[in-house]
């Protein structure tokens, strides 16, 4: 507390203090403004920054995190919430890397499913015998990677039983998928054995149409849209990473859901 | 000017500590880790923001409202998505650090509470008016109190909709709190809208008192 009547000597040193203190005040509060503006604009033209290539290594680091992230999150015993049937989006929308016009017309007389990698049992398989095998349905909710999701009714045979049947190494990392389309795609392994997976060659109780994937697609519903190839004509088991036509662009492999 | 300088000294006698620094708010209003952590939340929150208004636009919440691109990061949608679960990691650490020494230290309910609806109310009145007083940096108002509070549960709220989103099916308990996957969408986008709203008023308060800012920089 200052006493009113006794004026106080100057303390030099502590003005000259004060005074310093506040002459660097506004170079800092300028500086800072700058670094903060600079700041920003690199951020407000998010390309430039993008298309570094340090960055873009460094995003990319994160995504394959990300993928050990999902892998560990996954829980092969957890299932993905089922509808009914009046829940059913319709119709359900047609997406693909393409137009609907260029949905390719897969023959289905002759059409041989090729298996190869590390597979033991029978490597080709037409169209009836894979019908043949147990059926199995669902009615899933198709998550976009966009956001959107739509709920479809898909109906074909546990993947799980399908590998085990051809002889998969089912202790294998991946499983690859090459489509009619040119869509290339492939996935974990313990997503491969979830109950959910189908191999499916129907849709909402018909033969798939082309724009779903005919002659079959891999459904799971603990995966995201794009990791669900349409139009397969082969399926192959390897140690060998295979990527996919949109990871291989920077979207995350895993893709779980 | 006066007024301000008159506060300053009410402060010293308060329980300043030293007397050369007199009247130059040596105190230390924030400590480096509420620094440290403040202005990394910012920058974490700035890129989720502006890449996750590109992932908005791949498929609007609400039908015909689109974010200008130009003002979105990451160029395109898998560039947004790498920015976008990247800086999460930041976000969800950086929040986590920040909640803990915030709880751990006391700072939390020293800082926000009490907090009554009645402060509240005049605080903002006298905020309206310009009357409302900065003398004291280490006090917040009732009316930053609130928004304070407010934009930490946002953000709680942000992560938790954002895992509901990434992983509806990993994480059942938070779809179904979230209200389903759809819902989890529209959650998001909403807590975003508080969070930008936030940021504009929050810059903008900065900007009048500028101090602020600085006590935000160097502690004091």
């Amino acid at each position: 507390m200052y006493e009113a009547n006794k004026p106080r000597p100057l303390d030099r040193a502590s003005i000259l203090l004060d005074v310093r203190s506040e002459l660097a005040t506004p170079s800092r509060r300028l500086f800072t403004k700058r670094a903060l503006t600079l700041g920003g604009l690199s951020l407000l033209t998010g390309c430039s920054l993008t298309d570094d290539a340090s960055v873009n290594r460094l995003l990319m680091s994160v995504s394959r995190f990300n993928d050990r992230v999902q892998a560990w999150l996954f829980d092969p015993k957890r299932l993905a919430p089922t509808y009914t049937e009046a829940q059913l989006t319709r119709p359900f929308p047609f997406n693909a890397y393409y137009e609907i016009g260029d949905v390719p017309e897969v023959n289905a007389s002759g059409f041989m499913l090729e298996l190869s990698g590390l597979v033991t049992g029978k490597k080709r398989w037409t169209l009836p015998e894979l019908y043949a095998l147990p059926h199995a349905e669902q009615i899933t909710r198709h998550i976009c990677v966009e956001g959107w999701s739509a709920i479809g009714r898909w109906g074909g045979t546990p993947f799980a039983d399908f590998l085990r049947r051809v002889g998969a190494d089912t202790s294998a990392k991946y499983v690859g998928f090459r489509c009619a389309d040119d869509y290339y795609e492939s996935i974990d392994m313990a997503t491969a054995l979830h109950a959910q997976t189908l191999l499916t060659f129907q849709y909402d109780g018909n033969i798939l149409p082309a724009q779903y994937g005919f002659p079959m697609k891999l459904r799971m519903p603990t995966k995201l849209g794009y990791k669900n190839p349409k139009h397969i004509v082969a399926i192959f088991v390897t140690n060998t990473y295979p990527g996919g036509y949109w990871s291989d662009q920077g979207y995350n492999w895993f893709g779980g859901s | 000017m006066k007024a301000s300088m008159q506060a300053q000294a009410t402060h010293e006698g308060a329980g300043g500590k030293s007397g050369a620094s007199a009247g130059t708010g040596n105190e230390l209003v924030h400590p480096m880790w509420l620094r440290v952590t403040h202005w990394l939340n910012a920058l974490a929150a700035i890129i989720m923001v502006l890449s996750g208004w590109r992932i908005y636009d791949a498929s609007p919440v609400i039908k015909g409202f689109m974010i200008p691109l130009h003002l979105t990061l990451g160029g395109w949608l898998a560039g947004a998505l790498q920015w976008h679960f990247a800086a999460m990691w930041l976000l969800m650490v950086n929040g986590l650090v920040y909640l803990a020494l915030n709880l751990a230290t006391g700072r939390l309910f020293s800082k926000f509470f009490p907090l009554t609806l009645r402060a509240i109310v005049s605080d903002l009145f006298a905020a309206l008016t310009g009357r409302l007083h900065h003398d004291d940096l280490r006090r917040y108002n009732a009316v930053q109190k609130l928004a304070y509070l407010v934009v930490i549960v946002d953000l709680i709220v942000l992560v938790l909709s954002g895992l509901a989103i990434w992983k509806s099916v990993q994480f059942p308990s938070l779809r179904w709190l979230m209200g389903g996957y759809d819902t989890a969408r529209v959650v998001h986008f909403n807590a975003m809208a508080i969070l930008v709203a936030f940021f504009v008023v929050h810059v903008v308060m900065v900007a009048i008192v500028p101090r602020s800012l600085l006590a935000m920089l160097r502690g004091r």
